[in-house]
């Protein structure tokens, strides 16, 4: 299950301090579709990717696009700033209790003969396989897709070509979102959470990203399993709290011997 | 002959800076107009203004009758400009396909991208042998062809290339000169930006001389191959 999280925050490789807090905003998004609507998590992860989607290229018309020409640290302090506000919204509407999602489907298992199936891992593994297959298609077949690969690879050679850089940035902070929000609904019967959950979460996102290499779609992946290998060992050897610690050595070790991360390109 | 693009009094700099303050030029339609200069004499930043890259302060360019200067990168490209860049800025981790692929923005362009990308491969039968492979590990002549490829696909009226023979070796500099005139007979006039005057000017109908960011002088080709200036600034006789 971690594998499948963390997969899919691996992929959008996008460094957003707001990533863990719109997590957080697709888990309480399940949360009030299954008491308010009835709508178990495990089905209502679509409507949370929609409205997150919605919300990422929002986040990015109204706010990022308005900074695009100022230095990078000024767009990680708007992240931050985007960040302290959905953490604090979520902390007024929802209170600062820990709250896990019912999940009937979830908390339902399956015998296979002698194998017993815990449909809620399944359901989640599941999708963040399907999720992440669409994604590959999406971003290597489609225009679109190519299209935000290329602005990735090379900004100002994607200018040059006339790309419509505002709607290719909308469309990959949407789909980044969408996949956080979809994420977070699928643990949200799993992994209890609070408004300041968010926080922890974007750590661990930034920490497979660098692991794996900045830009790097299949360091992404060995990051993202790497990572929660590291932090199941550092679970088990040490203890259960002391899990980042694992994370983080396993972070400082890949930086001192390559220092742009297991896949990434030395910078030029 | 129909002008098809000219630039009047155009100034442009970066911040402080004023890099270009006085390029005034005109391109006709069919033409292959040269734009020469020494080292930081403005020509690269007087292209990136016409692209759409940088907004003149003063003057204008107009581009088939619509003023242009102020306008997107994408709408000037729609519009039929295409720019082959100093450095040529491909996508590194892409394949020369994707990369060819991509220059077709427009829905015109698109919708005839498999006739355009067959003319690109018959002029440039390498790039049909490296398809696959990733842009980054191209030597550099043959990233130059890519470059110049994916601006095609745009299919534009006007063809501008900043340096196109920059680093490489003669022989594929000669491949790639004697490709401008075969894209320039088929129909799409090129402003062409070189520090190779020689070659420059003898591929060229007309030609510009730009010096600190302004025009100094201007002829067709005959009259700049001749020019005991030009002979003994650029031509090094
Ligand atoms: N990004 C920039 N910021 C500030 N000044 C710049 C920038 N780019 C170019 N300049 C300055 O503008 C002037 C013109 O530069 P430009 O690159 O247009 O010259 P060029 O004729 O293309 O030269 P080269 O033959 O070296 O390519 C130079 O004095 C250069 O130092
Ligand atoms: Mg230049």
């Amino acid at each position: 299950m971690a594998v499948g999280l963390t997969l899919i925050f691996g992929v959008m490789r996008v460094v957003n301090f707001a990533h863990g807090d719109m997590m957080v905003w697709g888990m309480y998004l399940a949360y009030v579709l299954s008491t308010r609507a009835g709508l178990d998590p495990y089905l209502g992860f679509a409507l949370c990717a929609a409205a997150l989607f919605v919300f990422g290229a929002a986040v990015q018309r109204g706010l990022v696009d308005r900074i695009v020409d100022a230095p990078h640290e000024m767009q990680i302090l708007l992240m931050l700033g985007v960040a302290l506000v959905m953490e604090n919204v979520a902390l007024l509407v929802f209170g600062p209790e820990p709250i896990r999602v019912r999940s009937p489907l979830g908390a339902a298992t399956w015998y296979l003969g002698p194998l017993y199936v815990d449909v809620a891992r399944l359901v989640t593994f599941g999708v963040a396989i399907v999720l992440t297959a669409a994604l590959w298609v999406f971003l290597y077949r489609t225009d679109l897709g190519r299209q935000i690969r290329a602005a990735a690879d090379n900004p100002y050679g994607a200018l040059v070509i006339g790309t419509d850089v505002r709607r290719v940035y909308a469309a990959a902070f949407g789909i980044g979102a969408a996949c956080v929000g979809a994420a977070g609904a699928l643990v949200s019967p799993i992994l209890p959470f609070q408004p300041s959950t968010g926080l922890s979460l974007s750590v661990t996102s930034f920490n497979i990203v660098i692991i794996g290499g900045m830009g790097s779609l299949p360091g992404a992946f060995v990051g993202g399993v790497l990572v929660s290998v590291a932090e199941s060992l550092g679970a088990v050897f040490l203890k259960p709290s002391l899990k980042e610690l694992a994370s983080f050595s396993l972070l400082i070790l890949i930086l001192i011997v390559r220092p742009a991360g297991l896949f990434g390109r030395r910078a030029s | 002959m129909s002008t098809l693009l000219s630039l009047d009094a155009v100034e442009v700099g970066y911040g402080d800076v004023v890099a270009v303050h006085a390029a005034s030029l005109e391109v006709r339609a069919g033409e292959i107009v040269a734009l020469i200069g020494s080292n930081g004499a403005g020509k690269t930043t007087t292209l990136r203004a016409v692209a759409g890259l940088l907004r003149p302060r003063r003057g204008r360019i107009v581009f088939d009758g619509d003023r242009i200067d102020g306008r997107s990168p994408a709408d000037v490209v729609a519009r039929g400009i295409a720019h082959v860049p100093e450095g040529r800025q491909l996508f590194p981790t892409m394949t020369v396909l994707e990369n060819l692929e991509l220059g077709a923005r427009t829905a015109a362009s698109r919708a005839q991208r498999p006739e355009t990308l067959a003319r690109v491969f018959d002029l440039f039968p390498r790039l049909a042998e490296r398809q696959t492979q990733l842009a980054g590990t191209l030597s550099g002549g043959e990233q130059q062809m890519t470059a110049i490829g994916r601006a095609l696909m745009a299919r534009p009226r006007l063809l501008m290339l900043d340096e196109p023979s920059l680093g490489l070796a003669p022989i594929v500099v000669a491949t790639i000169f004697d490709n401008l005139a075969r894209i320039n007979a088929g129909g799409t006039t090129v402003l062409l930006v070189e520090q190779n005057v020689l070659r420059a000017l003898r591929l060229c109908h007309r030609g510009y001389v730009l010096e600190n960011g302004a025009i100094v002088a201007q002829g067709t080709r005959d009259a700049l191959l001749a020019d005991e200036r030009i002979k003994r600034a650029y031509l090094g006789r």
